[in-house]
């Protein structure tokens, strides 16, 4: 039997080292593939629904609750577009310190993904336990900065998992001083570290890719966008959070609990990077020299180079969490007050996965009268399968089962799922009879 | 509980994950040098999201962490609870049912059907419930999410042959021994620490917040006294009904308060 006129059926049951559940189907017959799905069963949560008559006051707390790695993005993307409803115009100190609380997210889900979730495919190795045994060095400075940020999330959140701390209106408490002045060297500490994490990174031989395809993410005119911006397109579309519904849409398919996302009809792509193919001409002066060093060329049209954005993208956070801190002032309130209004409040921000949109419909009492959430993971999951086949495709057909699966898993492990996220915001096509 | 495992070589472990949002798993994925250390004295034989897949074998302890929410997962706890010596329950979704217990009493199919334009396609009981509704437990730790502490605790406990702690006082004891001044006193604030169980280190209360009960019923909770309480500061039958009814609604304690307040309302 000749290459070409092989069938192959490879079946991943679970995938290992993602987020939450899901598996992929892949049929190859007479060469060409028949089928392939990447199949997302993680049980919906409902969240949407069970939101629905919840005081704002309640909603940090519930919605962190979708995701034990990002509850950062969703206690910050729904306390900022309530705030924004509510007319509450925050202080500059709250304002600083949601963008150190989300650094710190940044920096402890990256460094999460790299060495306990991606890095053990590149070395032969099935987890970051056999990892540690040929790269010690390299996974114990892996899970120095993971607690570094998770250091950083408790400084404001008293816990890095569903942290306590966000309100509508800033934050429930302020770090004193000395708390600070700790961190801050820790984080001054962490700066080299991070930098030859990078140099580490963009060392890992990857396979080569180079496909077309449309970025998403934040843009800021002066930051790299992390918790505020206009949604931006690689085509050069700019949109506030409002405008979202008019370019994106979601649709359901059976064999997913998530639903899959189209830009125009497209897939594309978020995450880090989406971001950084758009946004490395924000990056401080520093990371842009590192960059240039690794030789990576931006905009990247291989996914394969994820990898070097996550590590890119913890030397920023760490900077611009170092920058902000070294302005900290103990501030006469960590919170202004608020006074809820009826309307419909609209918000995004940067998980560290890709871009999360929240709409909240709020009565005159503050409480939800409905709520939508589009996570980063059902906007790639498109973008994923459609990855997957030409990348299967570039790889060749003809290889071993195993190789095959293991190249789907690399791929699949590029974009971070987040399949617990994916599954817990349904779009809501409501029809009442 | 027959809690001696055979510590002469090292135990097997499993960690399993229902229906939640990983972040009790992460109690361990951020242990950092901790989780190699763990890893040396236990042989981590199935674990998804840090690698070992090994869904079926047999193990001396599986962690559970996540709620039952589809009819597959039914069989599924049944298996691993055949296979495993020890069955430990970690984090709010397996000991109450979790957040997407909420949906409880509501009509699921109907959210189904507003949600997914096939709904045919998709696998969900009406009900979120705990892994002890399904397979017996030996242990349960409790929490919205379960800390790294708790967890270490645990495994050490078992190691040693010991009975783990079951830490079932109210966040209270906690707040007083930490020096915090009463929120509800001195603030008038509806906390729900003198409820709900230790364990957390009373975080919220330390930033000057109210408790909202992630880590579940204390023991001996006087719901009726608090209830009475959040009354008196001003909360409307509503507003405490949803006190109760958030991370751990379905918690028998809080779901009892809760339905007491709504049948008094309709009286």
């Amino acid at each position: 039997m000749s290459e070409q006129k092989r069938t192959v059926s490879i079946h991943v049951p679970v995938l290992a080292r993602v987020e939450g559940e899901g598996a992929l189907d892949l049929r190859i017959d007479d060469g060409a593939i028949t089928q392939l799905r990447l199949r997302i069963f993680e049980p919906p949560r409902f969240f949407e629904k069970f939101l629905e008559g919840r005081h704002y006051t309640e909603i940090p707390d519930m919605v962190a609750r979708i995701c034990g790695i990002c509850p950062v993005a969703y206690q910050v993307t729904a306390a900022q577009a309530l705030e924004q409803l509510f007319g509450v115009e925050l202080d500059p100190w709250a304002r600083a310190m949601r963008r150190v609380f989300y650094c710190g997210e940044w920096i402890q889900s990256h460094s999460l993904h790299i060495h306990l979730l991606a890095a053990p495919d590149f070395f032969d190795c099935s987890s970051a336990i056999e990892l540690a045994k040929i790269a010690p060095d390299e996974v114990r400075r892996g899970l120095r900065i993971q607690a570094l940020g998770n250091e950083l999330m408790e400084l404001f959140g008293a816990r890095s998992v569903h942290p306590v701390g966000v309100r509508i209106g800033g934050f429930h408490g302020a770090p004193p001083l000395a708390r600070i002045r700790e961190i801050r060297e820790k984080l001054r500490a962490a700066l080299p570290e991070a930098e030859a994490l990078i140099r580490w990174a963009a060392s890992i031989h990857v396979s080569q890719d180079d496909q077309a395809f449309v970025s998403v993410a934040m843009r800021h005119p002066v930051d790299y966008a992390i918790e505020r911006g206009l949604i931006g397109v690689s085509d050069g579309l700019r949109i506030e959070a409002d405008a979202f519904d008019a370019h994106f849409a979601e649709q359901h398919q059976a064999h997913s609990t998530a639903l899959f996302s189209s830009y125009h009809g497209e897939p594309y792509l978020v995450g880090p990077l989406a971001r950084l193919n758009l946004n490395h001409d924000r990056l401080p002066e520093q990371v842009k020299a590192l960059l240039a060093e690794t030789g990576l060329v931006l905009p990247s049209r291989n996914l394969f180079h994820s990898l070097v954005a996550r590590a890119v993208e913890i030397l920023l956070a760490l900077h611009e969490a170092l920058c902000l801190l070294d302005a900290y002032r103990v501030p006469d309130s960590p919170w202004v007050p608020v006074s809820p209004r009826a309307g419909i409040a609209t918000g995004c921000t940067e998980a560290p996965r890709g871009l999360l949109w929240h709409r909240y419909e709020m009565d005159d009492d503050g409480r939800v009268v409905n709520a939508r959430i589009v996570p980063p993971t059902s906007q790639n999951q498109a973008r994923i399968e459609e990855d997957l086949r030409l990348s299967l495709l570039n790889f060749g057909l003809d290889r071993p089962d195993d190789a095959l699966r293991l190249h789907c898993e690399k791929v699949i492990r590029n974009y971070d799922p987040c399949i617990s996220c994916a599954t817990h915001f349904l779009r809501m096509n409501v029809e009442r009879g | 509980m027959n809690s001696a495992i055979n510590n002469s070589i090292r135990p097997r472990v499993a960690v399993h994950k229902f229906s939640s949002c990983d972040g009790c798993q992460l109690a361990l994925l951020n242990l950092g040098e901790d989780l190699l250390a763990l890893a040396e004295r236990v042989d981590l034989v199935h674990f998804a999201e840090a690698g070992p897949l090994d869904p079926d074998t047999d193990v001396d302890v599986a962690f559970v962490e996540g709620s039952v929410s589809t009819p597959e997962d039914i069989e599924r706890i049944q298996h691993i609870r055949q296979h495993s010596r020890l069955l430990i329950p970690i984090g709010a979704c397996a000991t109450a049912g979790g957040i997407q217990a909420l949906r409880n009493g509501a009509d699921g199919a109907q959210w189904v059907a507003q949600i997914y334009s096939h709904p045919e396609a998709i696998s969900s009981l009406a009900q979120s419930t705990p892994i002890a509704s399904h397979v017996k437990v030996d242990f349960e730790l409790w929490g919205c999410p379960v800390s790294g502490p708790q967890m270490l605790a645990v495994v050490n406990a078992l190691l040693l042959g010991v009975a783990p702690r079951d830490n079932a006082d109210k966040v209270c004891t906690e707040c007083k021994r930490q020096g915090h001044a009463c929120v509800m006193v001195s603030r008038g604030i509806a906390c729900m620490g003198p409820v709900t169980r230790a364990g957390c280190g009373a975080l919220c209360p330390g930033l000057g917040r109210d408790c909202y009960g992630c880590y579940g019923p204390a023991e001996n909770a006087n719901t009726d006294a608090l209830a009475a309480q959040f009354a008196s500061l001003g909360l409307a039958p509503r507003d405490i009904v949803q006190r109760f009814q958030s991370i751990n609604s379905q918690a028998p304690v809080f779901l009892a308060a809760a339905d007491k307040i709504r049948l008094r309302g309709d009286e």
